[in-house]
């Protein structure tokens, strides 16, 4: 099992994905830097780490979006590689516009850092199954534009087809229907702004971040 | 050319930044003010001498970068 994370300058949880990876699936993990125009062979998961690419300048994630290596990504999606962006991540998979809808501001405009219950929405996913019949998952948030917005129209879409995955139980941050976490039609790219690398082991306070990434290897 | 953007969330996403900043302008006594929209300015020189032309160049960066048209509208001056 291999799996990649890409490192943006900015991003600053990238190692903790690495060893969120190697700890709960045993995968060995490739550091690829932004500025690569390819990604290894047979990668099982790529992961867009959290953290504030290119210090957020214009709006956070638009340059990382532009970055060399976000053309391979963006390819090995279309190869059906799963693809998994946090926080930061998720980001960048919006304004690249892997995925629908855009980050916000939050709410009260403040940065929120602490635990979250989320409710699995759709646990047929690549990034879901090993939840079992678990309706809930403990995972730490910490971001200051998680506010995840799309029009009407597009929301609908988006829950009518099963892509709404994580939803907060109390919405920290103002996001539209609650919505912390989506995947792509094709339901191998995930964008969700709660940290699975914040919460891999018990000692973190919830290892049910591990079960997303076991989730993504039993699937390959 | 100079050129000079302006980028603001489209009406219909909340702008936390603007009533933020409108509650401030309450708080300061000016009750009469509403609406405040918080957005951001980009200027820039173009070489290109074709006003239509560069128009069109600044309007399609928007639609690439300058904007997120999935949250932001955006006003073009050129000159």
């Amino acid at each position: 099992m291999k799996a990649a994370v890409v490192v943006f300058p900015g991003s600053n949880c990238d190692r903790d994905c690495k060893v969120a990876i190697e700890r709960s699936t045993g995968a060995a993990v490739t550091m690829v830097w932004h500025q690569e125009t390819a990604l290894p062979d047979g990668l099982d998961l790529i992961v867009l780490p959290g953290g504030f690419s290119y210090g957020d300048y214009l709006r956070a994630g638009a340059m990382a979006a532009l970055s060399p290596v976000v053309a391979a990504v963006r390819a090995a999606a279309k190869r059906g590689v799963p693809v998994a962006g946090v926080c930061n991540g998720f980001q960048i998979l919006c304004e690249a516009g892997m995925l629908p809808g855009a980050l916000l501001r939050n709410a009260a405009l403040k940065y929120v850092c602490k635990p979250v219950v989320l409710e699995l929405t759709n646990l047929q996913t690549r990034f879901t199954a090993a939840f079992g019949d678990k309706r809930e998952a403990r995972m730490m948030i910490g971001n200051g534009e998680g506010a995840y917005f799309a029009d009407e129209a597009t929301l609908d879409r988006l829950e009518g087809e099963g892509q709404v995955v994580f939803r907060y139980r109390d919405n920290p941050n103002g996001s539209v229907r609650a919505i912390a976490g989506i995947v792509s039609g094709e339901g191998n790219v995930l964008g969700l702004m709660p940290h699975p690398d914040r919460a891999f082991e018990d000692d973190l306070g919830s290892a049910d971040g591990a079960l997303l990434f076991q989730s993504v290897m039993a699937s390959a | 050319m100079k050129a000079t953007v302006h980028v603001f969330l489209k009406t219909g996403v909340l702008d936390v930044q603007g009533k933020a900043v409108e509650n401030a302008l309450h708080g300061l006594g000016w009750n009469g003010v509403a609406d405040v929209r918080v957005g951001r300015v980009i200027e820039f020189e173009l070489a290109s001498a074709d006003e239509p032309a560069a128009r069109a160049e600044v309007e399609a960066m928007c639609q690439r970068l300058l904007a997120n048209p999935v949250i932001e509208g955006y006003r073009v001056r050129m000159g």
